[in-house]
């Protein structure tokens, strides 16, 4: 491994341009760039030192790189990690992973098999808050957790608008893709993969090619049930908000950016300096500076550890591994197949699978 | 620079401890009314520069303080840009040409040049990056502006890719046209100090966290202290108290025995905390600056 990491990042879009500003801030990095866009190619490349690529293929050919960052519209994630992969270049991708998660399992075994630093852009998951939580959670305090509520709410699309790639669903936009992956990751880092979803909605309010409202009901066996709420045609928040309730049977926890709130009805060993009532932890005091400050510590920790890890030649991600982002593809797939057929997806108990009852007991359905 | 400036996170929901907070402040300061009541209070405690983000609505406060030139006299806005949600939403909804498009006057000057058919000519970048500066000024004519300010996100994004070039445009614009002095937020002050001087500006006015804790402090607590020694940038020093994390006079104490530091920007909602950071500040720093 040579003294620093040669790094791309590919797709100069909102969340490209500011990973290429972290990554190139970055003691521990050469960096360059690619994007389509033949405008901000050309502005960027009057003004700054970094090369600037226009092609993927070519720029993958002619640069002599250790590793991508992939911030393209959704549907390029799995044709260009593949690319990298192939390469034997260590990869990070923008969430959401891929839109088949048949292709996430693909390139998770690929990454795996190649021993290559596989990481997707979850950045909850290096929120202070919501890392308290996990550690709450794991510490066994709150008792068996039974009741869960996931939501996010923000203010994306507030009015019937042009078509983009944000706005369609085949192309990986919309409030399912874009908003719901984040609480639905965060669920699946403290739980698992659900085993059975239900009554999932995907509604329509402003857009025409995808959802802008998301409901689902999701169980683990032997764990929570949790609701997810999702909505991001809300003006009332400034910007995205995502949290977390939970309720077990020593008590309850709440989590957004900001704070992490527990309340306990008894004190536990396992969780030393929380009380008996309430105790609040504020993201900023659990939080470490990186090297680099742009819009949050949670996106400079996430580009952090990701850098260290290829430098200190690792074969795997700290965090935010390409399996477990899998987990999430997979878990909003069967939110998606619970939306479309009404029926639910996976199974609540380990018993003898029932066949699937047909709809149009009152005729809706001419079978 | 006054040694005491006053902020407006508290009046547009940004409260970086609790979200419930920030959504109480919104509504309490949903009329302009409530804002300028709270400003009022600064002003008579002495307190008259108000250091605040190009939003919509401080269009209504500037409004306020023209119409009424004999009270607010000595009222003057350190305006700080750009107004960054605007951009990105016009960018998620038309991409970075379209957005631009949107944002150029109909007058057709850059209309050749945005019509994507060749390259943009360095000159064709600034003279649109001056008019974006303009539009984001407009608000303020006929007020006092003797300080402007570039948001940090903005600013940090700049600099991290490298972009300083545009740092540099954006302070020549400010001393040729509105004869003020340019100034830089960031949440990397020991880089941007730097990345300014290789443009060649000498001791800039820089924007950033100095808080006791190092909360914030990108770059490093001694990094930071070690450009304020060393005389090479006029510091304002913003979330002073780390959110709540320090108590008010061992911060301000803190703070008024570093080098460097000519200004403090602070926000309160409350008479309260206004007159008690006012007093503290009096007891600690202005004595010095006599």
């Amino acid at each position: 491994m040579p003294d620093k990491v040669r790094i791309a990042v590919i797709g100069l879009g909102k969340m490209g341009l500011s990973h290429f500003s972290m990554v190139n801030a970055h003691p521990e990095t050469e960096t360059c760039a690619c994007d389509g866009s033949g405008f901000l190619v050309d502005v960027l490349s009057k003004n700054i030192d970094t090369p600037i690529h226009k092609d993927y293929d070519a720029m993958l050919a002619s640069e002599d790189l250790d590793a991508v960052v992939i911030a393209t519209p959704s549907k390029f994630h799995a044709p260009m990690v593949t690319a990298a992969l192939e390469k034997g270049l260590h990869v990070f991708c923008e969430k959401p992973f891929c839109l088949d998660w048949a292709d996430s399992e693909r390139l998770t075994k690929l990454a795996a098999d190649k021993g290559l630093v596989a990481q997707v852009g979850y950045h909850y998951r290096y929120v202070g808050a919501f890392q308290e939580m996990k550690r709450v959670l794991a510490s066994g305090a709150l008792g068996q957790i039974t009741h869960v509520l996931a939501e996010a709410y923000g203010p994306v699309v507030l009015r019937p608008k042009r078509a983009t790639w944000r706005t369609d669903q085949t192309q990986g936009g919309g409030c399912l893709y874009d908003y719901a992956a984040h609480p639905l990751n965060l669920l699946n880092w403290y739980f698992g993969t659900p085993d059975r979803v239900s009554g999932s909605v995907l509604g329509k309010i402003f857009s025409e090619a995808t959802d802008d409202e998301v409901f689902s009901t999701l169980q683990w066996n032997g764990g929570p049930t949790a609701q997810l709420s999702v909505n991001w045609s809300d003006e009332s928040h400034r910007k995205m908000t995502t949290r977390l309730s939970m309720i077990g049977t020593n008590g309850r926890i709440f989590a957004d950016r900001q704070e992490c709130q527990i309340y306990l009805r008894e004190p536990v060993a396992a969780l030393p300096g929380y009380d008996r009532g309430w105790t609040v932890k504020y993201t900023t005091e659990l939080t470490e500076d990186r090297w680099f400050y742009l819009r949050g510590e949670e996106y400079s920790a996430q580009l952090d550890d990701f850098i260290t890890a290829v430098k200190a030649g690792k074969a795997v991600a700290d965090e935010n591994g390409f399996a477990s982002a899998t987990e999430t593809d997979r878990t909003m797939a069967m939110v998606i197949e619970n939306a479309e057929t009404g029926q639910p997806v996976g199974q609540a108990r380990a018993r003898a699978p029932q066949p699937a009852q047909k709809r149009g007991w009152f005729g809706r359905r001419s079978a | 620079m006054d040694r005491l400036l006053f902020g407006d996170n508290q009046f547009f929901g940004v409260n970086h401890m609790s979200e419930e907070k920030a959504r109480a402040q919104m509504m309490r300061f949903q009329k302009t009314d409530a804002i300028m009541d709270v400003l009022d209070t600064a002003y008579d405690e002495g307190i008259r520069t108000f250091m605040c983000t190009t939003h919509d609505r401080i269009a209504e406060i500037c409004d306020r303080v023209r119409a009424d030139s004999a009270r607010y006299s000595d009222f003057q806005f350190y305006p700080c840009m750009p107004y960054a949600h605007k951009y990105a939403n016009a960018v998620t909804e038309h991409g970075m040409l379209g957005a631009l498009k949107t944002f150029m006057p109909d007058d057709g000057l850059f209309s050749t040049a945005l019509s994507g058919a060749r390259a943009l000519a360095t000159k064709e970048i600034d003279g649109m990056a001056k008019v974006l500066i303009d539009m984001e000024m407009k608000m303020f004519h006929g007020t006092k502006t003797p300080v402007i300010f570039v948001q940090n996100v903005f600013a940090d994004l700049l600099l991290g890719m490298g972009f300083t070039r545009a740092l540099k445009v954006f302070h020549d614009h400010v001393v040729e046209k509105y004869g003020a002095e340019p100034a830089f937020i960031t949440m990397n002050m020991p880089m941007m100090l730097e990345a300014l001087e290789k443009e060649g500006i000498e001791r800039p006015i820089i924007c950033s966290n100095i808080n006791k804790i190092g909360f914030r402090m990108s770059g490093g607590f001694d990094a930071y202290l070690d450009a304020l020694k060393s005389g090479r940038v006029r510091a304002v020093a913003m979330s002073v108290y780390a959110s709540g994390a320090i108590p008010a006079d061992e911060a301000i104490h803190w703070i008024s025995e570093l080098p460097g530091v000519e200004s403090i920007v602070f926000g309160a909602s409350s008479a309260a905390n206004i007159r008690g950071t006012k007093a503290l500040v009096d007891k600690y720093m202005v004595k010095d600056a006599a």
